[in-house]
């Protein structure tokens, strides 16, 4: 059941917890006016604070604060009226204050939790350690010159969540379900877009592992590793070697490494090595950070729903499986674009038709929710004209396709290609009986008791109707004839 | 408590300060004699004090979000030793 | 011309008796005939200077004279000025000209004022004999009787006080982290005051220690500084720490009188080894207040004695920090290293001072892992302790007044073997910044071999008013009228 590596010793278990780095949805910087916004050109969103000029002042953003709030609230956690800013400092090219704004001693956010589901459909709760607010580093570009490194500081000062689990992870499938459902948190609550490609979330990985009933041992910590997949294949990397080390009688080192996705193994970062002491201490340039707390629950009062709530609505409202309600609810716009369709309507036709034919319409387009031509207005009437029988399901693939390709109405799409179901009994009969007269064979052989070759009819007769047919009357006409 | 010379070379080091070697005696014994009178506090009976972290007594102002600063790498790079097109440099840094 | 004090010049300049013009170029002539000598800036801009005084002409013609329009002053040399090169003392900074201007000398510029340059200063602030500049030493413009060996104007504001006691400015910028107005007015013989922290904005002015930096003026008489306080204080959104408390009219006050006051003398501030003449002195204000209508009252501030051992934990400890940013990438000197870590590391010892770099390295080792609880924060237990004695005091007292010093100015050579002795000059003034509470020192009379000796009045926080009524109270009855031996319009 529980997930363990074998190793020349025996049974090993991971132990692992996740330090998360999640960029803030913001318009400026923590602490300064500079826009926030990702891939402007180098060095042009930098203020005199995020190039720390002498005397130059943080000040800090409303906003951010009330993102880190919402984000706490949407992980169940504990709020901290009273936080502090205490300053990190070590000298880094990318890092031009020579210290970090981070929350050390007192964070904003305390003891919360995620709840994950796995892929044997069983649940467990990750706790969360605190979250706090701070400061981004600027980049440091290595290609450019054979000397040099450059600095751009366009990063520097941006507002980051960092969000610590507790050691609560066990396998790489839980390391990987947790930053989904993180990102998915984070993502409804529009306080962080979670794009890894960019950085906007990275996440360091704690792993150790030990015995069935031992202690924690020596972990390691793998930095910035910047996909789930990612993250998982180093956990178990990590693991593995760790494993290795333990077995052939050595000693695991508490070290700073790095994952290889090519070589899918992690190595030692030797430049971090340099013993770090981060002298943090209150900074003096920054008050606490008090907060109100009718200002914390109207915040929590517009909190969105979130992923778990909305899932067992749409189970219990919508009578969708959980696993459907899930796969609806892994992206807000989904579960949005699922309710609008389903509004009224049956709503496991809906769920069904997402499913099927709209995601892989998605997938094959290379379009997502937002940018197929294909509204939830649009799949909605698609419905509509299947429930009152106007095209039948056949046709209605026929008539989605459409859609995806011209992004017209259903029903101009049905109207311009006279899409629309036949329901003419006597065309129907003229139909049967043309085919029945080209048959004769084939109705000896099923009046003979090939009962098989009913089905063969009603494609015959709807080929005739060029996929038009009623297929209930269809069915009907032929039976009668057939008898 | 007082400074090796192992610990004052530390500690350069952790302020990024070149000290050469002939330097070493001389800023242990300026440190030390700074520590040594500074552990007067010791005498100071703090039990149950609450530490007073800043001049200012006060919770702190938040500023709304709004973009009010940015776009002026000129002046921002104005100053720079060594500069590179719109960037800083410094030697290459290996990670 | 020289005569003037700063009130009497803006009254002059409004009636049209001097031109802003006139009264700049002598205060420009001034400078160049003993800038040589005192080395009171480190940036002269005349030009600058004199195109100033030409539009201050203007808007006096036009009558849109602002509260200070015309007047001539010297700008610490920590204040960031825009386009005007700005070098905190300190080899590090000698060739960074900022792109922007600090909101206190903005709001002077804002008022009309006319800036003669870039005042000297110890090293990033640190020190109180203007000995650790990288620009050279200032000289006292005070001269003992039958002595002409070269006295310390005192530090950090060294430049600043020096320019003004030797009548090169009509004012001056200073900024006080643990007695860097109060104790270079003292040696001057001129008037300084630190307000409240949080009353002027620390935007733009090269941080040394966050917790305790305040900027304030020195000028030659309480209602000078008055005048000139009202103009650069305020509140300011760029400073987190900045109140948003209004500016009263510290002027306006000056004239209040001291009838019914409450005045504390604390009794820890009577210190072994102190002058007599400045116990005397300290008795002498006490007598005066009396007569002018105050109650004396002895107090107790039972911590005093540990300020000093606070102090220098706690502004090590933030400077450490604060000048981590001088790495020699985005602004300032850089030497070249092999790699990051070797050009930092040069950078650093060439562009700092032995002060400079001593403090650094005591404040990077107290916030060191395994330290921090032992100095750090137990430092900031014993300022919390100290708070607490003046909180105290100040339900009983609406101010205290205490010498300004222990001594007078001593010898450019002196006390340079020790840095503690050196430290104990701030004896008075430091705790004052440990509580955030507004200070002044003013000159009170002179010492058996002619030096001025300052006494300080401290007050509530954001109390300035009683702070300068009690100060023009004591200026009143002092009478001071001595003058420094250099000093420009002095008969050649």
């Amino acid at each position: 059941m529980s997930y363990t590596l074998e190793g020349s010793t025996g049974t090993w278990e991971i132990v692992c917890g996740l330090e998360v780095h999640a960029q803030v949805i913001s318009k400026s910087k923590l602490f300064s006016g500079a826009s926030a916004e990702y891939g402007a050109e180098p060095n042009t969103q930098v203020s005199f604070v995020d190039a720390a000029m002498p005397g130059m002042l943080p000040v800090i953003n409303r906003e951010c604060v009330a993102q880190a709030v919402r984000t706490g609230l949407g992980l169940d956690a504990k709020i901290n009226l009273w936080s502090r800013f205490d300053r990190k400092n070590y000298f880094y090219a990318d890092l031009p204050q020579g210290y970090q704004i981070s929350q050390f001693a007192h964070p904003i956010v305390g003891e919360g939790i995620v709840d994950v589901t796995l892929s044997d459909g069983s649940t467990k709760s990750i706790g969360v350690t605190r979250l706090h607010l701070e400061q981004d580093a600027g980049k440091s570009l290595h290609d450019q010159d054979p000397q040099r490194s450059f600095i751009d500081l366009n990063r520097s000062g941006v507002a980051l969540m960092e969000i610590v689990s507790e050691p609560d992870i066990r396998s790489p499938e839980e390391a990987g379900a947790y930053l989904t459902k993180l990102r998915q948190i984070l993502r409804y609550l529009g306080t962080c877009d979670g794009n890894m490609d960019e950085g906007s979330m990275r996440a360091d990985v704690n792993v150790s592992v030990r015995k069935h009933g031992e202690a924690f041992r020596t972990r390691c910590e793998v930095k910035n590793v910047n996909s789930i997949r990612f993250v998982m294949l180093a956990v178990e990397a990590e693991a593995k070697r760790q494993i290795g080390v333990w077995e052939d009688g050595g000693e695991v080192v508490q070290e700073t490494r790095l994952f290889d996705p090519t070589k899918n193994e992690t190595r030692s970062m030797r430049s971090k090595e340099d013993a770090h002491d981060y002298r943090y201490f209150p900074d003096p340039d920054l008050l606490p950070l008090v907060l109100d707390a009718d200002w914390v629950q109207s915040l929590k009062a517009h909190l969105p729903e979130l992923p778990d709530a909305k899932t067992a609505r749409f189970v219990s409202d919508y009578g969708l499986s959980a696993y459907d309600a899930r796969i609806l609810v892994m992206e807000q716009a989904t579960a949005d674009f699922f309710e609008a369709v389903a509004k009224g309507r049956d709503p496991k036709l809906a769920a069904n038709w997402m499913m099927g034919d709209f995601f892989a319409a998605l997938n094959r387009t290379g379009t997502t929710i937002e940018t197929t031509p294909v509204s939830a207005a649009f799949l909605g009437e698609l419905i509509d004209l299947i429930t009152d029988k106007t095209i039948n399901g056949r046709i209605a693939k026929e008539v989605f396709e459409a859609m995806v390709e011209t992004g017209q109405a259903p029903a101009a799409i049905v109207a311009e290609k006279g899409l629309r179901q036949v329901t003419d009994t006597g065309a129907i009969d003229a139909a049967v009986d043309a085919v029945l007269a080209a048959n004769t064979d084939k109705i000896a052989a099923y009046k003979a008791g090939q009962e098989k070759l009913f089905g063969f009819f009603v494609g015959q007769v709807m080929k005739a109707m060029a996929g038009k047919g009623n297929p209930a009357l269809v069915n009907e006409a032929l039976k009668q004839k057939l008898a | 408590m007082s400074l090796d010379p192992e610990a004052v070379r530390r500690i350069a080091r952790l302020a990024r300060l070149r000290v050469d070697d002939g330097q070493v005696a001389q800023i242990q014994g300026e440190l030390n004699g700074i520590l040594g009178w500074i552990d007067q506090l010791n005498e100071v009976d703090v039990e149950g004090v609450e530490p007073l972290t800043g001049g200012a007594l006060m919770a702190m102002r938040l500023r709304d979000d709004v973009v009010t600063d940015g776009d002026q790498a000129e002046a921002v790079l104005a100053n720079a030793p060594d500069r590179d097109g719109p960037f800083y440099t410094v030697p290459k840094v290996v990670e | 011309m020289f005569e003037l004090s700063l009130a009497q010049a803006r009254d002059a300049l409004r009636a049209r008796k001097i031109s802003a013009r006139e009264l700049t170029a002598a205060y420009v002539g001034a400078i160049e005939a003993l800038n040589p000598e005192i080395n009171a800036y480190i940036t002269p801009t005349p030009e600058l200077a004199l195109q100033a005084a030409d539009a201050a002409d203007e808007a006096l013609a036009r009558g849109h004279a602002g509260p200070l329009t015309g007047i001539p002053l010297a700008i610490k040399d920590l204040f960031c000025t825009k386009g005007v090169r700005t070098t905190a003392g300190s080899k590090i900074l000698s060739p960074f000209i900022p792109p922007y201007e600090s909101t206190v000398t903005a709001n002077l510029l804002r008022d009309g004022a006319v800036f003669l340059g870039k005042a000297n200063l110890d090293e990033f602030a640190m020190g109180s004999s203007n000995l650790t500049s990288a620009y050279g030493p200032v000289t006292n413009p005070w001269t003992r009787h039958g002595d002409n060996r070269p006295l310390v104007p005192g530090g950090s504001s060294g430049g600043s006080a020096a320019a003004v006691a030797a009548r090169m400015a009509l004012g001056a910028t200073a900024t006080d982290t643990g007695g860097s107005i109060r104790q270079p007015a003292a040696f001057c013989g001129i008037v300084g005051i630190k307000p409240t922290y949080g009353r002027c904005s620390r935007w733009g002015v090269v941080a040394f220690a966050s917790s305790l930096d305040q900027a304030g003026p020195v000028a030659r008489t309480v209602e000078d500084a008055a005048i000139l306080l009202g103009s650069m204080a305020g509140f300011d959104a760029k400073d987190s720490t900045s109140a948003d408390i209004a500016v009263p009219d510290f002027a306006a006050a000056c004239k209040r009188g001291v009838r019914g006051l409450r005045i504390g003398v604390p009794r820890e501030y009577r210190m072994d080894g102190m002058a007599p003449e400045i116990e005397a002195l300290w008795q002498q204000g006490l007598a005066w207040l009396r007569d002018a209508g105050a109650t004396i009252v002895d107090v107790s501030l039972p911590h005093t004695k540990y300020g000093l051992a606070t102090y220098y934990i706690v502004a090590p400890a933030e400077a450490s920090s604060n000048l981590a940013r001088y790495d020699g990438v985005r602004y300032g000197a850089r030497s070249d290293g092999h790699d990051l870590t070797a050009l930092y590391e040069n950078t650093r010892a060439d562009g700092f001072g032995a002060e400079v770099k001593r403090r650094i390295m005591i404040g990077t080792y107290v916030l060191s892992a395994g330290y921090y609880d032992a100095y750090y924060l137990k430092a900031q237990k014993v300022r919390a302790l100290i708070l607490k004695d003046f909180t105290d005091v100040f339900r009983d007292v609406d101010a205290l007044v205490t010498p300004a010093t222990p001594t007078a100015a001593f010898g450019q050579g002196d006390r340079m073997d020790d840095p503690i002795t050196m430290y104990l000059n701030d004896v008075f003034t430091v705790p004052v910044n440990m509580a955030g509470l507004p200070g002044l020192a003013l000159p009170a009379g002179l010492d058996a071999t002619g030096l001025p000796l300052g006494l300080q009045v401290i007050g509530k926080p954001f109390d300035e008013e009683t702070v300068f009524a009690v100060g023009a109270a004591l200026e009143r009855a002092a009478g001071f009228t001595a003058l420094p031996t250099l000093r420009a319009g002095a008969a050649a």
